[in-house]
């Protein structure tokens, strides 16, 4: 199963026509994959938090948006993910590439990995970890489930999901 | 003029726009002196007023105005590449530069000494940046709407603030009628 072009098929099949992202080595391929459809607009963000804004006007404009970012963007993005997002009540994926977690060949990456999920749920923001290459088959529903509730939704996704670093 | 007194003023012309108005006084002002469905009031999260607003010019066809200040576009720098390489023809840009974080109490900021907001805009990409004075703020939005194509206006005027009452209006009530007043 080729998970980039799943994921791509996933936001389409959902109607999310507005993307976002700040890139990481792991989300290289789903990032190029966003990039090449038509159905999808891709915006790069210079930070993640302004990426959060571009996703609430889309949102207020009519599109669904996604974003998608590195774990190390939750420290970034606490302000607006709890008075902008949150207050405003409004829906977000957030596709997460989960670093500092096994395989991972950077230990400064390990230093926000111990503090992720307890930051996400300390904002009760719903997150889903992928660890496993079919985990991917959970990501329709979690959009689904996004859209339904108007919340963030953090799905996390770790090196050993994406395949891990090859010789690293 | 202070922020309060151009807000008076084109008042009028914003009435019929969709507005974005950046978090604390220059919501508060906007809100006392024309209350709209077609405003968006930032109550939180200083700096995004600029990326909240070109996220929805690019997603839907109607002229977006953004209301932002020098001290909020400081805070949130990234936002002019990506203005200056995405903007739509529907996206104005409107900061208001009065030199100081109004909302905090009048501290200066650095576009009160040598930086240089409208030459950064230039810089990052944006082909349509105006050098407007406070007194000729009406004229040069209402070329910019009429223009039809994306500005960056940064309009130079003094630093202060009208008191008026905090907005008190639920955060879901603002963004649902605003999506009523975007989608009507």
């Amino acid at each position: 199963m080729n998970i980039d072009k799943k994921i791509a098929d996933d936001l389409v099949a959902n109607d999310i026509s507005f993307v976002t992202t700040v890139p990481c080595k792991q989300l290289a391929g789903v990032i190029e994959e966003v990039d090449q459809r038509d159905d999808i607009f891709h915006i790069p963000s210079n930070k993640e938090d302004e990426g959060m804004g571009l996703c609430a006007g889309a949102w207020m404009g009519g599109k669904r948006p996604a974003i998608i970012m590195q774990n190390t963007a939750i420290g970034v993005t606490i302000n607006t993910l709890a008075t902008l997002t949150q207050f405003y009540r409004m829906p977000l994926p957030m596709l997460i590439s989960y670093r500092g977690e096994l395989r991972e060949p950077v230990a400064c990456q390990v230093e926000m990995a111990v503090h992720t999920k307890a930051l996400l749920a300390q904002l009760n923001i719903p997150t889903y970890h992928f660890h496993k290459q079919s985990d991917v088959e959970e990501f329709d529903n979690i959009l689904k489930y996004t859209f339904m509730c108007n919340k963030p939704v953090a799905i996390l996704t770790d090196a050993n999901f994406w395949g891990g670093y090859g010789d690293q | 003029m202070i922020r309060s007194e151009i807000l008076r003023e084109i008042a009028p012309i914003l009435r019929d726009q969709l507005v974005v108005c950046n978090i604390g006084i220059p919501s508060q002002e906007l809100h006392a002196i024309d209350d709209q469905p077609s405003n968006f009031y930032m109550l939180g999260t200083m700096g995004l007023a600029s990326s909240i607003g070109l996220g929805l010019a690019l997603a839907q066809p109607k002229t977006v105005i953004v209301i932002d200040g020098d001290g909020s576009v400081l805070t949130n720098l990234g936002t002019l590449p990506t203005i200056g390489n995405n903007a739509p023809n529907n996206y104005i840009l409107m900061i208001i530069d009065n030199g100081s974080y109004g909302s905090t109490g009048d501290q200066p900021t650095y576009t009160g000494m040598k930086t240089d907001l409208a030459g950064m805009a230039r810089a990052a990409g944006s082909d349509n940046v105006v050098e407007v004075q406070d007194v000729d703020t009406g004229k040069a939005l209402q070329e910019a709407i009429d223009a039809g194509k994306p500005t960056v206006m940064v309009v130079k005027c003094d630093s202060g603030n009208a008191k008026m009452p905090v907005i008190t209006m639920d955060p879901v009530i603002i963004r649902d009628r605003f999506m009523k007043a975007v989608a009507s």
